[in-house]
């Protein structure tokens, strides 16, 4: 960027360009969390309204869940050592981290549809009642943001390869490490408030 | 190929035709202006790429105005029918019109006329009034613009192609799931409402951003104008609410287009969570809407009694109280729709303590005015019709908070007088106040005052006409959208005066837009020189009118409320000399359009289940979104000779 | 290229938490999910204590990765992140919590 080198003619348009943008993005998120928010309100209210149909209990698979849970914990973690200072120092350590960051992300994205093929095959879609109606669309919903995220990676770390990292790319990384934790803090809930709850016997 | 769109889309009743051929006549003859005035690239460059909240807030401005034309005429075409539809009449509409009917002149004035102005105030003022020169992110305002405006065209474009809704503003299953209403209509509003909703909620991040982070020195919270407070209000009910609007909205039309059950009476479905979901989101949304009004009369009545607003700390309280009593409010709205006494009760005092605080800031306008020095301009002509209206009706929102009663009431015209007496008391007439007050600082002259006031008066006692007697045909029994009735109920009479309010009030529309017509005609002998017309007292009048583009020359420093009406008490003889600085600006693009367009795209695949658009739409939002990530000359420094010449060919010649 | 952390447009006082923080935070979370697994899975704990402490696991874990992972309580004043995360949790708890009772409400008296 030219703008560093005469910064003592023109004024630094970037001092708080990081604050400004990291702010807007975490507003963005807590709207995130209310849309999430919406859709867990709907899933506890139809959680057992099954129609006759199958119940969580029939249809969830505690291993699979937890490991899905286990991977995209994981991925948090690697995507926050991403952006740590000591890794900064280097375009490759970056890119390391969050090449990581994506193959998990990516694993989880197809143990989920795995899943919902599964389960679509048995005829139990979103079709067949109001709780499997909630449950894709809460579930989906998350593994769309993840999906996102990861095509946001890609465009992301693109630049990093191409020139390094430098202040606009490095503002937008940590939007998207933002993002990233956050989608597995909601992930939390969703196995907590869906997959445990579900799976209780009785 | 095109999914359900065939030829029999634009088969239409000669009103649907009449409507819709003069929407196109209409930009048939702005696109001739264009061409006779060979403006088209000036329209490209100058309007449809900028990313200047004050272009932006005067594009807002343009497209509500329309909205509310089309808005008006749909009141009109509602109240002649009530009119003549009585006994052995049908009137000239048939019910399922009625029905479209009702459905868009809820949608149009509630998203696109309420929330535009909301939004175009937002963009003009407030920027200039905390001293900042845009608002924290350009470039997404620009692509809220578009949001805005592709739902605003999705509504249009349904009156030519398809249909429009028929379940009412708010669209409640199970009359609005697949299997009652089949056709495009509700998918049409679905989208139309969805993707303004998005862009709003940008803007709300947008503007809440700018307030916290940009405000100049010395502006603490404190110190800001009541109508940034007011604006903040607003902006963190739109953070917190519209989500749950997004997502009701989407399992909504996840029922209709995928065959989920949320809100199907069949497989487990409950309709009811539907109208509590989108409640949550409504009642926030009303409140979202009357405070950037209560803003502007916060402005207009300190400046035209020529004193400080009185109570600005229990103003910020009351904002705050407002803000906070909205989110637990919501089921008043259904309060006849099964819950028992205890919620019922909740609710009710919930609704009662929400009156309090907006009473505390009516007294404190009228206090302002004790002892000022008042100046009846047509600005506060308006805040007054306000008093008058929004008083009376939030009494009877009052009344309608005793559960008790709103069993009787519920759904009756007196609820339809009550929500217009604050919609219409409250919200437009706070940005018709505001229109006509800050006019001249972003055109340079001012209105024509006479036709303004005639624009008042008719608006003022057509509204009285028009909706004083609904208060008692809904006492009477009568319900809402009622498109025929029996000759005993003996509500004719009742009608008729309500119909002729409503002629009034299409007569201070046509001063309206007359004044605005002789205003242009007229503008070199009103010309606004000073940048000042009305003695004002917060920022936006420290600047030329128009202000220069980049706001201010040099960021105003700040140290008490009302800091241009303090400047002005203690002028600097002799000021020390400016030293500009290069100013940091966004350049325009037409990335926000293309976002806009095609998301405009993907709702039209949608609705009409032509899936390659929608594919289309959608990979040319993130395509366009990526190919702007990648640009590297988003900027530009505005150089110190640009800056002064500029302030030096200003009216005000650069003080 | 190498970059500096400050040369990369970064205030002074951001926070981007150390390795340590991020270790014990990604440790705190595998044991708090594991806690909440076995809970079920294993039947240590049954019937609305069961339900009251895999969801007070999931509450501290998400407080544990807002604090260590999201950096919530860094920031200098004024705290605008943690003012607008309070008040959406408020804003959740209200539309989850009003809700359910709306609807339970409803259920009971209509069904």
């Amino acid at each position: 960027m030219q703008h560093s080198s005469s910064s003592h003619v023109y004024p630094d348009a970037h001092q708080d360009t990081y604050s400004k943008t990291l702010f807007g993005f975490w507003v963005y998120l807590m709207t995130d969390c209310v849309l999430f928010g919406t859709l867990f309100a709907t899933y506890a209210v139809l959680r057992t309204h099954t129609a006759g149909g199958p119940s969580g209990h029939d249809l969830f698979s505690m291993p699979y869940a937890l490991t899905e849970t286990l991977i995209l914990l994981t991925s948090s973690f690697t995507s926050g050592l991403a952006l740590l200072p000591s890794q900064c120092t280097s375009k490759y350590k970056v890119l390391f981290w969050f090449g990581v960051t994506f193959l998990l992300g990516a694993s989880f994205i197809g143990m989920e549809l795995t899943e919902f093929l599964h389960l679509v095959r048995e005829g139990n879609s979103w079709r067949r009642s109001a709780f499997l109606s909630a449950f894709f669309t809460l579930v989906a919903t998350h593994g769309l943001h993840i999906s996102l995220s990861l095509v946001w990676m890609i465009v992301l770390t693109i630049p990093v390869w191409r020139h390094g990292l430098n202040s606009t790319s490095f503002r937008r990384l940590s939007c998207l490490r933002l993002f990233w934790h956050f989608l597995d803090v909601v992930w939390i809930f969703i196995f907590t408030v869906v997959y445990l709850v579900g799976g209780i016997h009785g | 190929m095109f999914g359900k769109l065939t030829l029999d889309a634009f088969k239409h009743d000669w009103i649907e035709v009449a409507a819709g051929l003069s929407m196109i006549l209409g930009a048939l003859f702005v696109a001739a202006l264009l061409f006779y005035y060979k403006r088209w690239k000036w329209l490209w460059s100058e309007w449809l790429t900028t990313v200047d909240a004050k272009k932006i807030g005067i594009m807002y401005v343009v497209v509500s105005s329309v909205m509310l034309l089309k808005g008006v005429v749909d009141a009109f075409m509602m109240r002649a029918q009530q009119v003549f539809s009585v006994g052995d009449s049908h009137g000239y509409l048939g019910a399922e019109h009625f029905q479209e009917i009702f459905t868009a002149h809820g949608t149009t004035m509630i998203f696109f006329v309420g929330m535009g102005g909301v939004f175009a105030v937002t963009n003009l003022i407030m920027p200039l009034q905390i001293g900042a020169r845009d608002v924290a992110f350009p470039f997404l305002n620009s692509i809220s613009f578009y949001f805005f405006t592709a739902g605003a065209m999705l509504l249009m474009v349904s009156l030519i192609i398809g249909e429009f809704s028929a379940a009412g503003w708010v669209c409640y299953p199970p009359l609005s799931g697949i299997a009652y209403s089949p056709g495009v209509g509700v998918d049409y509003w679905i989208w139309s409402v969805q993707i303004a909703g998005i862009g709003s909620l940008f803007s709300g991040i947008n503007f809440l951003v700018t307030i916290f982070k940009m405000r100049c020195p010395g502006m603490t919270l404190m110190k800001m104008p009541i109508f940034v407070w007011s604006i903040l209000g607003s902006m963190i009910l739109i953070i917190f609410a519209f989500p749950i609007l997004t997502a009701t909205l989407a399992m909504l039309s996840l029922d209709r287009v995928l065959g989920m059950h949320f809100f199907t009476p069949d497989f487990g479905g409950n309709p009811m969570m539907y109208i509590n979901l989108i409640w949550a989101w409504g009642h926030p949304e009303v409140y979202i809407l009357i405070l950037p009004a209560f803003g502007v009369f916060s402005e207009v009545v300190a400046t035209f009694s020529k004193k400080r607003l009185f109570g600005y700390v229990s103003m910020v309280w009351a904002i705050g109280a407002i803000v906070f009593l909205s989110f637990i409010v919501w089921l008043h709205h259904f309060f006849t729709m099964g819950a028992g006494a205890n919620v019922n009760a909740f609710f009710g005092i919930m609704t009662m303590l929400i009156a309090i605080p907006t009473g505390v800031k009516i007294f404190n306008w009228l206090f302002t005015m004790v002892r000022g020095k008042v100046v009846f301009a047509t600005p506060m002509l308006w805040f007054l019709g306000f008093v008058i209206i929004f008083t009376t009706g939030g009494m009877t929102g009052v009344l309608l908070s005793i559960a008790a009663v709103d069993f009787q009431l519920h759904n009756s015209l007196f609820l339809i007088a009550h929500f217009h007496s604050m919609v219409v008391g409250g919200v437009l007439f706070g940005f018709l106040s505001g229109f006509s007050y800050w006019f001249p600082k972003f055109t340079g002259f001012k209105l024509n005052e006479t036709l303004g006031r005639y624009a008042f008066w008719c608006w003022m006692i057509g509204f009285l006409i028009a909706f004083m007697p609904l208060y008692a045909l809904g006492f009477m029994g009568a319900t809402r959208r009622l498109d025929h009735y029996d000759a005993s109920t003996g509500w004719h009479s009742l009608f008729t005066l309500a119909g002729i309010g409503a002629a009034i009030i299409a007569c201070g529309v046509g001063f309206q837009i007359l004044q605005v017509v002789v205003s242009i005609y007229q503008r070199k002998k009103n010309k606004d020189l000073t940048g000042d017309p009305w003695n004002g007292r917060t920022l936006e009048w420290d600047t030329s009118s128009p202000p220069p583009f980049y706001n201010f020359a040099i960021t105003p420093e700040v140290e008490t409320r009302d800091p241009f009406w303090e400047k002005k008490q203690h002028p600097v003889s002799s000021p020390a000399p400016v030293h500009y600085e290069p100013i940091h600006m966004p350049k325009n693009t037409p990335s926000g359009l293309y976002i806009g367009s095609f998301g405009f795209l993907f709702c039209f695949g949608i609705i009409w289940y032509i899936h390659w658009m929608t594919i289309m739409g959608f990979l040319g939002v993130v395509i366009s979104m990526i190919v702007r990530l990648s640009e590297k000359d988003t900027d530009y420094y505005i150089t110190v000779a640009e800056i002064e010449k500029t302030e030096a060919e200003s009216m005000r010649g650069g003080i | 290229m190498d970059e500096h952390i400050s040369n990369l447009g970064v205030p002074e006082g951001a926070n981007h938490g150390n390795l340590k923080s991020y270790v014990i935070g990604f440790l705190l979370s595998l044991v708090l999910t594991l806690m909440s697994y076995c809970s079920v899975v294993y039947d240590l704990l049954s019937g609305w204590v069961l339900i009251g402490a895999i969801s007070f696991f999931a509450v501290v874990q998400a407080v544990v990765q807002l604090f260590l992972f999201l950096h919530l309580g860094a920031e200098s004043k004024p705290r605008w992140h943690l003012m607008t995360f309070l008040f959406m949790v408020l804003v959740i708890g209200i539309i989850v919590f009003g809700s359910l009772w709306i609807m339970a409400n409803l259920d009971y008296r209509t069904m």
